[in-house]
Parts: C-alpha cells; sequence; structure tokens
C-alpha cells in the first residue's frame, strides 16, 4: 500500500515537474565560470537550499505566506547545472500561477544569488527577464565639471595675454614722441651713411644729438 | 621704415613647429590603413622612395621660398612674379577652408576627453532600454563605441538632407577648441613659439607610453606579424605607389602657406636644407611608429574580439547541450563540436545557424582610417585595457596636441599674410585680426555640429584640400624653376645661407617633383571623372551600420565650389594683375605722349 502511495505521489510529481510543464521553469547556474578554483559541487543539500529560497521568496508573496520546502519540486538535473523547478499549492495537485512565481524570484533576486554566491549572469531563471541596474546618473554631468574648468582657465589666460599686450602698447606710446621721431632719423642715416646693418649697433643705448642730426638732413644724401 | 620681423626665438622653435605641423592626425589614423591596405612591410619600400624623391624636395622648396620672401604666402608669390599672387590666395582660401573643419575634430577629442573622467567609461556599456529589461537596440546591433560615436557624440541624421539643427554639446565643445588656439596664437611667434615645444614633444611621451603598453598587451604580437608581414606582389600595384606620393604630400603639409609662414620668420642665414631633410625624417619615422602602436593595438583588440566570438559560442553550445560547465574550451571546442554533431545531429543542425564562425584573420583585416578608427576602433581597445581611464585620457590628449599643432599651422597660413599686408595691419591689432579670424571659422564651423555636421565634414575633408593643393604645388615649383629661374633662385640660396646649392635638388625641382606632382593630378582627376557620381556612407540606425548613399545636387555643387573657389584663384589673379599691368602701361604712354 505504501508503494503504491509511493509511487502515486512520484507519479503526481513527475507530472507536475516536467520541462516545459504549465509554470515551470528552467534554471541555469554556471558555478565553475563564476567561482573558478573556490567552485562547490552541485548536490541533493545546495538543491535543498534553492529550495528554501524559492519557498522564501513564495512566503513574501501576499497570499501564499504558507509556501513550504516540499511544495517547490525541483526535477531534471544535469550535468550543466542546469533544472526545471514548479511551486505547488498546499495540496500539491496543481502548481501555482507562473506570474507569481516570477514576481516572488524576481523581488527576492538578489537574495537568490547571493545564498549561492552567484549573480544574474551565473544564476539564469530563463523566462524571467532580470531588472538591470541603471547607470547612476549624476545631477551634473561630470563632462560639463571638467568643461568649465578649462574653459574658464583658457578665459582667464586669454584676457590676461590680451589685457597686457594693450598695457604694453599703451606704455611703448606713452614714451615722448620726440625721442622716437630722432631714434627713427638715426636709424636712417646710419643705414645710408655706414651700410652696416642697424642690427650690429645697439639702438638702445644710443643718445642723440638732435642738432647733428637736423644738419645731416640738410646735406645731399649719399 | 619697416618694424623689424618678429623672429623664432631660436632655430629649434622653427624646426618644432614644423614637426608639430607637419606631425599630425594623419600620421596616425591615415598611415596605418594605407600600410595595411597596401602590403604591409612592402609599402615601406614606395613610401620611402617618394619620401626622397618628392617630399623633401618640395618642403625644402617651400621653406626656402619662405626663408628668402621674408613673407607670407601672397606676398611671397608676389614677389617671385606679379602674376602669381593667385597662388598665394589660392593657399590662404584652402587653409581656410581646412581651419574650418580641422578644429572639429579637436572639438571631438575634447568631448572624449572630458568623458574620460567617468567609471565606467561611457562608451564602454550600452545605455539601457525604456523598461530597463535589456540594451538600447541601436547599440545592440551595432557596438557601444559605435553607438557612443554616432549617438551620443555625433547624434547623427539618417541622411545630408536631414540636418537638423546646431547640437549644444559639440558645440560648445568647438567654441572651446577655438579659444584654445587663440591662445596659442594670440601674440604670433612669441606665443606659437613657446607652445610648439609642447604640441610637438608630447605626443611622442605618449606614443612611447603606448608602444610599450601596446606590445605588453595580450594579442598584439597578432597585429604586428600580421602588418608587417610583407606582400610583395602589391610593389607591382599602381595604387600603391599613387598612395605612397599621396600621403607624402598631404602629410607634409606641402602647399597650404603654412611652411612658407613659418620659414619667413626664420633667420635668412638659417640652413633650411638641414631643416628639410631633418623634418621630413621626423615626419616619416612618426608614421611608421604610430602605425607600430595601431597595429599592436589592433592585434589586441581582435585577439579580444575573437576570444569573446568562441566564448559565445562555447557558451551557446554548453547551454544548448547542457554539457558541463567548464568543459569545453577553446582547445577542444572543434573536437567536441564533432562529436556533438554526429551524437545529436537533429539538434545541432538546429544550433548551428546560431554559431558565428570565429576568425582572427577576418578580425585583423578590418581595415579602418580616419575618424572611424580614432574614436571608434581605439576606444574600443582601450575600454578593454585595466586602468581604461588613464589610457583614454592620454590618448585623447595625444590627438589633441596633434590636432591643435597642426592648427597652429594652419591659423599662421592665414594670419601672416594678412599681417603682413599694410592695409589691415595698420589699422587692426594683431590680436584683433587673429580673433576676427578665429571667430568666422567658429561661427561657419558651428555647421560641422549640426545632425547632419558629419557629413558636411567628410565633404570638407576629401575635397577641399585634395585637387588644389597638387595644383597649387605645381604651379609653385614651376614658378620658382621657370618663371623666377632656377639658376637665379640657386644663387640667392647662395647669398642668403652660404651653402651652394646641391645639384640633386635642381634636378629634383626642375624634373622629378613635377613630373610625379603631374601624374598625381592626371590620376585624381581622371579617377573622379571615371566614378560618375560621388557617393557618401550613412548611418541607419535601424540597421546600426553605414550604408552607401548619394550626394544630392546641392552638396555636389558646394563640392564644386570648393574645389573652383581655390583653383580659380590662380589664373583669375594671374589675369587681373595683367589687366592692372595692361592700363599702367597705357597710362604711361599716354602720360608720355
Amino acid at each position: 500500500m505504501l508503494w503504491l502511495l509511493f509511487f502515486l505521489v512520484t507519479a503526481i510529481h513527475a507530472e507536475l515537474c516536467q520541462p516545459d510543464a504549465k509554470n515551470a521553469f528552467k534554471v541555469r547556474l554556471s558555478i565553475k565560470t563564476a567561482l573558478g578554483d573556490k567552485a562547490y559541487t552541485w548536490d541533493a543539500n545546495e538543491e535543498y537550499l534553492f529550495k528554501a529560497m524559492i519557498a522564501f521568496s513564495m512566503r513574501k508573496v501576499p497570499n501564499r505566506g504558507t509556501t513550504d520546502i516540499s511544495h517547490v519540486l525541483v526535477c531534471n538535473v544535469t550535468q550543466r547545472v542546469s533544472f526545471w523547478f514548479v511551486v505547488t499549492d498546499p495540496s500539491k495537485n496543481y502548481t501555482l500561477p507562473a506570474d507569481e512565481i516570477q514576481l516572488a524570484v524576481r523581488m527576492n533576486r538578489n537574495r537568490i544569488n547571493n545564498a549561492f554566491s552567484l549573480n544574474d549572469q551565473t544564476l539564469e531563471f530563463l523566462k524571467i527577464p532580470s531588472t538591470l541596474a541603471p547607470p547612476t546618473d549624476p545631477s551634473v554631468p561630470i563632462w560639463i565639471i571638467i568643461f568649465g574648468v578649462i574653459f574658464s582657465i583658457v578665459i582667464v589666460a586669454i584676457t590676461l595675454l590680451v589685457l597686457s599686450g594693450i598695457w604694453q602698447r599703451r606704455r611703448k606710446n606713452k614714451g615722448p614722441p620726440e625721442v622716437d621721431d630722432a631714434e627713427d632719423k638715426c636709424e636712417n642715416t646710419i643705414t645710408i651713411e655706414n651700410g652696416i646693418s642697424s642690427d650690429s649697433l645697439d639702438m638702445k643705448g644710443w643718445h642723440v644729438n638732435d642738432t647733428f642730426v637736423t644738419e645731416d638732413e640738410r646735406l645731399t644724401p649719399l | 621704415m619697416e618694424k623689424a620681423r618678429p623672429l623664432w626665438a631660436n632655430p629649434l622653435q622653427f624646426v618644432f613647429a614644423c614637426i608639430s605641423y607637419a606631425v599630425g592626425l594623419g600620421n596616425v589614423w591615415r598611415f596605418p590603413y594605407l600600410c595595411q591596405m597596401y602590403g604591409g612591410g612592402s609599402f615601406l619600400v614606395p613610401y620611402v622612395v617618394m619620401l626622397i624623391v618628392e617630399g623633401m624636395p618640395l618642403l625644402y622648396l617651400e621653406l626656402a621660398v619662405g626663408q628668402r620672401m621674408r613673407q607670407g604666402s601672397i606676398g611671397a608669390w608676389r614677389a617671385i612674379s606679379p602674376y602669381l599672387s593667385g597662388v598665394g590666395v589660392a593657399s590662404v582660401v584652402v587653409s581656410f577652408f581646412l581651419s574650418m573643419y580641422y578644429n572639429v575634430i579637436n572639438a571631438w577629442a575634447f568631448w572624449y576627453l572630458f568623458h574620460s573622467f567617468q567609471n565606467p567609461l561611457p562608451w564602454s556599456r550600452c545605455p539601457l532600454n525604456g523598461n530597463r529589461t535589456g540594451y538600447d537596440q541601436e547599440c545592440e546591433l551595432a557596438s557601444s563605441t559605435q553607438y557612443f560615436w554616432y549617438r551620443k557624440t555625433l547624434n547623427i541624421s539618417p541622411s545630408i538632407q536631414e540636418s537638423g539643427g546646431v547640437q549644444w554639446e559639440p558645440a560648445l565643445c568647438l567654441v572651446l577648441a577655438w579659444l584654445v588656439v587663440y591662445l596659442c596664437i594670440l601674440r604670433g611667434t612669441a606665443s606659437t613659439g613657446k607652445v610648439v615645444y609642447f604640441t610637438a614633444l608630447l605626443p611622442y611621451c605618449v606614443l612611447i607610453i603606448y608602444l610599450v603598453r601596446g606590445l605588453t598587451l595580450h594579442g598584439a604580437t597578432n597585429g604586428l606579424v600580421y602588418m608587417f608581414t610583407p606582400k610583395v606582389e602589391q610593389l607591382a600595384n599602381p595604387k600603391a605607389w599613387i598612395n605612397a606620393a599621396t600621403q607624402i604630400f598631404f602629410s607634409l603639409g606641402l602647399g597650404f602657406g603654412s611652411l612658407i609662414a613659418f620659414a619667413s620668420y626664420n633667420e635668412p642665414s638659417s640652413n633650411c636644407q638641414r631643416h628639410a631633410v631633418i623634418v621630413s625624417l621626423i615626419n616619416s619615422s612618426t608614421s611608421i611608429f604610430a602605425s607600430v602602436v595601431t597595429f599592436s593595438i589592433y592585434g589586441f583588440k581582435a585577439t579580444f574580439n575573437y576570444e569573446s566570438c568562441v566564448n559565445r559560442v562555447i557558451l551557446l553550445l554548453t547551454n544548448s547541450f547542457d554539457l558541463e560547465d567548464g568543459f569545453l574550451t577553446a582547445s577542444n571546442l572543434e573536437q567536441v563540436k564533432g562529436y556533438l554533431a554526429s551524437t545529436y545531429p537533429s539538434r545541432y543542425s538546429e544550433v548551428f545557424p546560431q554559431m558565428r564562425n570565429c576568425s582572427l584573420e577576418a578580425e585583423l583585416d578590418t581595415a579602418v582610417q580616419g575618424t572611424g578608427l580614432a574614436f571608434i576602433v581605439y576606444t574600443e581597445a582601450i575600454k578593454n585595457m585595466e586602468v581604461s581611464q588613464l589610457w583614454s585620457v592620454l590618448y585623447f590628449f595625444m590627438l589633441l596636441m596633434l590636432g591643435i599643432g597642426s592648427m597652429l599651422g594652419n591659423t599662421a597660413a592665414i594670419l601672416t599674410p594678412l599681417t603682413d599686408s599694410k592695409a589691415i595691419s595698420s589699422r587692426l591689432p594683431k590680436e584683433a585680426i587673429s580673433g576676427l579670424v578665429c571667430l568666422i571659422s567658429c561661427a561657419i564651423g558651428m555647421v560641422f555640429t549640426t545632425e547632419a555636421g558629419n557629413y558636411w565634414f567628410d565633404i570638407f575633408n576629401d575635397y577641399a584640400a585634395t585637387l588644389s593643393l597638387l595644383l597649387i604645388v605645381l604651379v609653385e615649383i614651376a614658378a620658382v624653376c621657370y618663371v623666377y629661374g632656377l639658376r637665379r633662385f640657386a644663387s640667392d640660396l647662395q647669398a642668403m645661407t652660404g651653402h651652394p646649392l646641391n645639384w640633386y635638388w635642381k634636378v629634383m625641382w626642375a624634373g622629378v617633383s613635377p613630373l610625379i606632382l603631374i601624374s598625381l593630378l592626371l590620376f585624381y582627376l581622371s579617377d573622379y571623372v571615371l566614378t560618375g557620381t560621388l557617393q557618401y556612407q550613412a548611418w541607419d540606425a535601424a540597421q546600426g551600420q553605414l550604408v552607401t548613399k548619394d550626394y544630392p545636387t546641392y552638396a555636389l555643387a558646394v563640392i564644386g565650389l570648393l574645389v573652383a573657389s581655390s583653383t580659380m584663384c590662380i589664373p583669375l589673379l594671374a589675369l587681373v594683375a595683367f589687366i592692372l599691368r595692361c592700363l599702367r602701361r597705357g597710362g604711361d604712354t599716354a602720360s608720355e605722349a
């Protein structure tokens, strides 16, 4: 009798939990990819933890507070590691709707991932898309801050250069005009007279005698 | 009495100015492409031959003319012959076109530089779609770096007709780029002379750092081996020689008037022959150096992509056949594929179409040039390096230095004739003239920041300078050799520098270089005529890739205008000079009578 009951139960279980069954979800784990050397082997204990996590997630859903570990059925475990699971109601006659399970898993995805030291990519629930974390957008985009800094430096530098150029020109213009003229004529006469390039003679040291220059002007040019 | 002409503080500044002008973005993004297309290591043969036969003589000619005439391009050519002031004006017009569109590249470099200070880099990840379950569709179809370039930087429209509005972000960067250029040219040679120390030397520092990093990257050797393996049969391909000649010509920046402008600020006795040889050698070696860096980066990127592709196939097979995680590796992949194909033929045939054939050669073969290389391929490689923010900042800083160095030369070519002309320089101070030129160029450059801006940029990049420069330099060399007289010019140079002119330069100037230029000109003209309608690459957001489209009529008109406005200056101004001379002679004879 007991054997018959056992077979019946397993048969019902087998019916409820099958690949592509109604309300069944496939789960895929990539433990070696995630953990490398520290990878653990998937055995019955890990399965038990998984069932516990799913039961825990279902308990958080408003109407399903009485979900127990025995209500979560796991089947078709492969080497991958991948398997299918369903969640049944307390009477174990039918499976709970997929939407509820999806909602429960999405809400507690982080906790489930952390229980296995995996993440969204290495612990995949096929057909349950994970909510991708949005990139953190600062209130002021960073590039504008850097742009502002460089822009202000350049503007300040330009203003300084332009102003210093204007100031230099004004200082040069303010010098007495006669000295300027005389210097000019002096340069002229020297180039005409000597043929030595004016570059070799230092103009600034010269102190010009006005009378000498004007006399020269009355002479015929050489 | 004329005010003394400003001079370079020392000859090193002049050499650095020429280097910083000649070594530009073309060395980084055009030469590696040519090297890859035309036979790898064997492309160096036509390149070096053209350098010796075409590059050095033409560079020496321009420097000698500038140093001898001691004026900007307009004044210099007017001094050679009054009928040839059109050559100078054509140079200024081409420089003006160039400065308008070239600074947009600096604006883009600024944009990427400012965005490099984030973690993670914005082009390393696709943005999420509306309901946060996946990534933006355009980004999925293309790649994240392409998406960042076409959508976030350019916000490109599907065709040149849909021009959209001015995008404020690139516009801001363009304004900043022009302000930086203005800051550098503000005081003429005094400020330019100091800036060129940085713009000439810093790119080399970055290139050396990148060389060390690039050679130590995983997979770099794949790229280097692929590039430098000579394909000797390409030597027989005339296109290889033509492209080598073209690359040397444009890389040195001949014909813009910048070299004449720089040389005009030289002491008359400086040895411009030595400078010409040094600058051209440095320019070419920088090209080769930059291509070593580029190809190690290519190798890294190709290997990374190839390994990602293989991993994707492994994951697909592992998931479809529920194999043990970690069982499939790259080494046993083929074996297991064979085993699976034979054991589960039906399931395998279902999976097979999704499996892409991963090939390292295919990844290496993607030859890219221009902005695509700089802003898409390089950023893709950088995002996979460790400490990618540092590499990104270094790289875009180097691009900026190269770009600004070239801009200094361009603006010098425009400003030197303007400041030489007494009509303008007596009314406005130097700062105001520079400011006005920068302002006008910036205002017109806003066209390139619209949504269709990148298409107009391509038009300017391909047509504004190419044909006109060949013609300008041809007329220049003919003018010096045959109008002014080669013997007279040689004796001028001897009087100026103290060294006699080597027979090699005489042979090159009189015969070989003009022949090369004429053949280049004929080739390009026939190429334009034979291709019929001109086409461009437009970005299709729905497919996530480039598609070819025809230019509308008004774009073709703009192209024609670009080429005509510079080339027509030469005959027009010659005609004007001739008419003026006739009128004057008529007036003289009338007054005599």
